[in-house]
């Protein structure tokens, strides 16, 4: 029986982009459905009736919600090609817990640099370069996260270089300048089809990002 | 070889407990070294360096942080009594309540326990839907994990002691039969697991840490 895989996501979304990458990697045909955020589709809505959010992955009729616990899924069950998650269960606790981390501070860090101004948009620069820079620690040499592998943490951070553009220019900084370690592995799973097919360009991020300060009223 | 298993931790700590918990169901022998949370050890220092929080597990030595990343790998290194089911979309249903636990539960029930007034009430109204939500998974079911506490029981372990403590302190009746009665239901079967019997610190030492934490904070809610 042929598998029926189902996202529902929307294309400014970080957090929606793992998913497409992970099942990129995997090889798995689905149908991707974009959700309009401000009039949720009532599929969305019975799919994901706790919290209303995309990512949803709908496989077989079954829904499955959370991004990172989306990609574990999908890990768990396309398990043959492409491993995301390393087999060494010390490893996979590293992986586990850097993801966590990307999830803890990255989205809400890049999110202050964009919507704030002055002061409160110096403290969230800071703020966000510093979070970078504790990731670049952990990449240490590796090519990936994962060690020679792209793996779950790189799945879960790489989605963030497409804000990249707009956290910059809202926020007149270059964050190569102070992480060029971490643009260059950015720029290396960029080189991963199923990475760059997954992503939006960066402009045109900027351009959502620019409609949405509009609506908040920040310029 | 005999296993080096230690925990960073603390016993008035839900996280803590869970690790406990955990290890106890699998039967593995470990050395708990007490944590003061307000004056950070420099072995936590060192094995935390970036949240600095417990619980931390050091496994021969090497350290994994986070409790529920630390349930995950105290599953995949001993096998035994098994913590999360084998399906996938199982295992993903028990990842995503647990993630509904710590990340929409603990901190609404801390915000309105530790709130007055309406800002109190509305607090209440959100924690009751969120348990009421978080009960419906126990729908014909002894335990989240069915007949045998598994992974989310153990994530769930607040519900089991804190969360009426908290209440308790707050001067809330929230937590009984007419309202959560599936919850209520399982509180005491959680409770009367021996493991768990053996782990969770002594109620009465909790209320009157948390009524010393309400006092304390009380004049900033004039």
């Amino acid at each position: 029986m042929a598998d029926e895989v189902v996202v529902l996501s929307a294309w400014p979304s970080m957090i929606g982009m793992r998913v497409k990458i992970a099942l990129a990697e995997k090889g798995v045909k689905y149908e991707y459905k974009e959700e309009d955020l401000a009039n949720k589709s009532p599929l969305l809505l019975k799919m994901n009736p706790v919290h209303k959010k995309i990512p949803v992955l709908i496989h077989n009729g079954k829904p499955v919600c959370e991004s990172l616990i989306i990609v574990q899924y999908i890990d768990e069950v396309w398990k043959e090609k492409n491993p995301l998650l390393p087999s060494d269960p010390y490893e996979r606790a590293q992986a586990r817990f850097w993801a966590d981390y990307v999830d803890k501070k990255i989205y809400d860090a890049g999110r202050k640099v964009w919507s704030t101004k002055g002061e409160e948009q110096e403290v969230a620069k800071k703020e966000f370069i510093d979070c970078l820079k504790v990731l670049e620690g952990a990449l240490g040499d590796k090519p990936y996260f994962g060690g020679e592998k792209f793996g779950f943490v790189d799945v879960s951070l790489i989605p963030f270089y497409s804000w990249f553009y707009a956290y910059e220019t809202s926020g007149n900084f270059s964050i190569e300048a102070e992480c060029p370690k971490f643009v260059a592995w950015a720029n290396r799973c960029m080189e991963r089809e199923s990475v760059s097919k997954s992503l939006p360009d960066p402009h045109r991020v900027y351009d959502f990002v620019s409609r949405q300060k509009k609506k908040l009223g920040i310029e | 070889m005999a296993e080096e298993v230690k925990l960073l931790g603390f016993g008035g700590s839900p996280f803590s407990c869970r690790v406990e918990i955990a290890l106890k169901l699998k039967g593995i022998q470990y050395e708990m070294i007490p944590q003061e949370l307000a004056n950070k050890s420099p072995l936590l220092l060192e094995h935390n360096p970036v949240h600095k929080k417990i619980p931390v597990l050091l496994h021969h030595g090497k350290p994994i942080c986070e409790s529920v990343v630390i349930l995950e790998y105290v599953e995949e290194t001993w096998k035994g009594v098994p913590l999360l089911p084998e399906d996938p979309y199982e295992r993903a249903m028990a990842r995503f309540w647990a993630k509904f636990i710590d990340e929409k539960c603990l901190s609404t029930v801390w915000k309105a326990c530790f709130s007055k007034g309406e800002e109190q009430e509305k607090g209440m109204e959100e924690v009751l839907g969120l348990l009421k939500t978080l009960e419906s998974q126990l729908e014909g079911k002894k335990f989240f994990g069915g007949d045998n506490i598994g992974f989310l029981d153990i994530v769930a372990d607040f519900a089991a002691l804190w969360l009426g403590v908290l209440l308790e302190v707050a001067g809330v009746d929230l937590l009984n039969d007419s309202k959560l009665p599936l919850l209520c239901k399982w509180i005491e079967e959680f409770n009367n697991c021996p493991v768990v019997k053996e782990t969770l610190p002594p109620r009465d030492m909790l209320l009157k840490f948390f009524k010393m934490q309400q006092a304390a904070t009380g004049p900033q809610y004039k």
